[in-house]
């Protein structure tokens, strides 16, 4: 039984579903990330776990308890917020004692508690200012103090780290990783960042239009994706999709495109068959697409992008869909408006059937 | 040309490259140019400076200066300097004092629960409720209404034969309470607070607007409840809101004079008599212009001296930053 569950819950907004028929479970002490574009639901998931918004159908379920009807004061999750939402008339101090003020807890207790936290959080030289008085950092830690002060069954939080600049945003990101590790709580994170669902969470839901597009851990994710959307969002460059149809070549199925052929193991033809697609798309990582004069995808390279690190090869096929090489940087890079052949992995190939988006296999 | 040649010779020599003349003309068009900006701006202000010199600062001058004279009730006849014997004379008249009571009182009765009624009325209609725009409607139409309008409404109201006020609270056939010396003050500071409502309503109204959901979010989240979320989250991130709405009531108060004129012309026995109707009736049935100005003088110096000292009380206290 998960610590926080979603049992076919469904969220309308007037004529707007929101959320769409979600049923996930949240494990004791887990990492989960809610990954996807903005307006795909996930922030109002994370609001009905949070109680903020009520489900127009379905149940969710906090520590076995059903929480349909209960206040978001008593579910015991605590927030945190993409603006941060600090009191703005308080000090740090009064805003991380707030939440424990509601519920209490007496005076002396109080105090020893946000120092605990302070320090934990490298605090204690801001507890006397008002949030205009602080760094963005600083804000941030201090909704992140105000959350873990309570001690409570699950954190929420919503988009914590975009409002800080890139560099603070990684050592954050490494610190919240830690920070969950070390207080062995449950964290239910909501991002539209691809880099911090991928390093961040246990596992990652992926959710698009209202719907979850799948559940599984980040490299579950990234080598097996469910579906087109999953197999499209995740990864940079995004995987390369190359349309054509399955056809039969000397006995074997293999998919034709107007640029050649894209060869299939033995168990991909099995799938492909079962799965009665007339039109097939390859994925193809960058990273997986080799430049060989062997290859049997004809193209020409339109663009070099150079990173230092490494080269990505933006290549033309012959029918004109665009294929992203990833080159190590020592590799040979071929000059634009060169025309070369694309050969993929055949055991790293993803297929999906065109019609429905879905995964084959 | 040839008029400034010499006197250029006694400047610095310009750059080789900037054409003889060159240098002393963008001071001078400089200059010019500045003339023309301050122009331009008396230019703009010209139409407010006239208005208020003719309705504001000429009549505040004329007050302060007429105060220093006696004023006979009849035009045409001479005024004679007394300096400052009728401003002390009037100062510690009991008129003037009951006055000064009278329109404390009536301030103290009508801001308070102005503020907080419309206050509770905002927060009402705050709520995501079917149908709250009928409300936000109705509790912000008293806007739309005169102070005439609204005086006479509550005149019949408190009719003491057919109004329906008289007759829930038992008094029909009797005394009407615009006569009854106990609650006259009272039934005029109401009518007032009823006629204010609806922009105290709409002041509250946005300034509840201005509390980031978020704010309120986490409030509910952490645990407050309403009244926690009341006086910790949201009155302070109105404070800049009330502190307004107190400030333009009191003045407000301070300036009644409709409803006193309509419902009970001072009365009774100088009950309702506050400063301003006082005034008034110094001018228009007394006939005594000095008496009139001293008082005037004094509205102005009091209302001046509440106002800063609010804003000085107040300010401090006001949460402007996020």
């Amino acid at each position: 039984m998960g610590l926080v569950a979603l049992k076919e819950v469904t969220k309308r907004f007037g004529e707007v579903e929101a959320v769409r028929d979600v049923t996930l479970e949240i494990e004791d002490r887990e990492f989960l990330v809610l990954l996807g574009p903005s307006g795909c639901g996930k922030s109002t998931v994370l609001r009905l776990i949070a109680g903020l918004e009520h489900p127009t159908e379905g149940t969710i379920e906090i520590g076995d308890r059903v929480v349909n009807d209960v206040e978001p004061n008593e579910r015991d999750v605590a927030m945190v917020f993409q603006s941060y939402a600090l009191y703005p008339q308080m000090t740090a101090r009064r805003n991380i004692e707030f939440p424990l003020k509601n519920q209490g807890v007496p005076k002396d207790e109080r105090a020893q508690k946000v120092q605990e936290v302070a320090e934990a959080l490298e605090l204690t030289e801001v507890l006397d200012r008002r949030p205009a008085q602080m760094s963005g950092g600083q804000r941030q830690r201090v909704a992140l103090a105000r959350a873990i002060v309570r001690r409570p069954e699950a954190f929420l939080m919503d988009e914590p780290l975009s409002n800080l600049d890139a560099k603070l945003r990684t050592q954050t990101r490494t610190e919240l990783i830690e920070l969950q590790r070390r207080l062995a709580t449950t964290v239910v994170y909501v991002t539209h960042d691809q880099v911090e669902g991928m390093t961040m969470g246990h596992r990652v839901a992926v959710m698009d239009r209202g719907v979850i597009q799948q559940v599984a851990r980040p490299s579950e994710i990234y080598d097996h994706p469910a579906n087109l959307f999953v197999a499209g969002f995740i990864g940079n460059p995004p995987m390369n999709t190359v349309t054509g149809s399955p056809c039969t070549r000397d006995g074997a199925l293999v998919i034709e495109t107007p640029s050649g052929d894209i060869p299939l193991t033995p168990a991909q033809q099995d799938a492909v068959r079962r799965s009665d697609a007339s039109d097939v798309v390859a994925g193809l990582r960058p990273e997986h697409v080799l430049l060989a004069p062997d290859g049997p995808l004809r193209a020409s390279v339109a663009v070099i992008e150079a990173l230092g690190y490494e080269n990505h090869v933006v290549c033309r096929l012959e029918d004109g869909q665009q294929v992203i090489v990833r080159l190590a940087a020592e590799k040979t890079v071929p000059r634009e408006g060169e025309n070369v052949h694309l050969r993929a992995d055949p055991d790293r190939l993803h297929l999906f059937d065109a019609a429905t988006g879905l995964g084959i296999s | 040309m040839s008029l400034a040649a010499p006197l250029e010779q006694l400047g610095p020599t310009p750059p080789a490259d900037v054409p003889p003349g060159a240098t002393r003309r963008p001071p001078r068009s400089r200059r010019h140019h500045q003339r023309m900006e301050v122009l331009l701006a008396l230019g703009l202000l010209l139409p407010s400076l006239v208005i208020f010199g003719v309705f504001v600062f000429y009549p505040l001058l004329r007050q302060i200066y007429l105060s220093f004279f006696l004023t006979p009730p009849f035009p045409g006849e001479p005024r004679h300097y007394v300096g400052f014997s009728q401003i002390q004379q009037v100062l510690g008249s009991h008129d003037f004092l009951n006055s000064l009571w009278v329109t404390a009182l009536f301030v103290l009765y009508t801001v308070p629960i102005g503020l907080i009624l419309g206050l509770l009325l905002a927060v009402l209609a705050h709520q995501q409720l079917a149908g709250i725009r009928f409300f936000r409607t109705v509790f912000s139409s008293t806007v739309a209404t005169s102070v005439a309008v609204a005086s006479v409404i509550f005149f019949t109201l408190l009719n003491p034969q057919i109004g329906l006020f008289s007759y829930w609270f038992g008094r029909t056939g009797q005394l009407s309470v615009l006569d009854d010396p106990r609650w006259a003050l009272l039934a005029v500071s109401a009518v007032t607070i009823w006629q204010n409502l609806g922009l105290s309503f709409i002041v509250m109204s946005a300034g509840l607007q201005a509390v980031p959901d978020d704010l309120l979010e986490a409030s509910r989240v952490d645990g407050a409840g309403a009244w926690t979320r009341m006086r910790h989250v949201i009155l302070p991130m109105l404070s800049p809101t009330l502190f307004f709405a107190i400030v333009v009531g009191t003045i407000l108060s301070l300036e009644a004079f409709g409803q006193i004129d309509i419902l009970t012309a001072g009365g009774p026995v100088q009950h309702t008599n506050v400063l301003v109707y006082a005034i008034y009736d110094q001018v228009f049935n007394q006939n005594d212009q000095g008496r009139a100005a001293v008082m005037t003088v004094a509205l102005f110096v009091i209302t001046l001296v509440f106002t800063l000292v609010q804003i000085r009380l107040l300010e401090r206290r006001v949460t402007y930053e996020r």
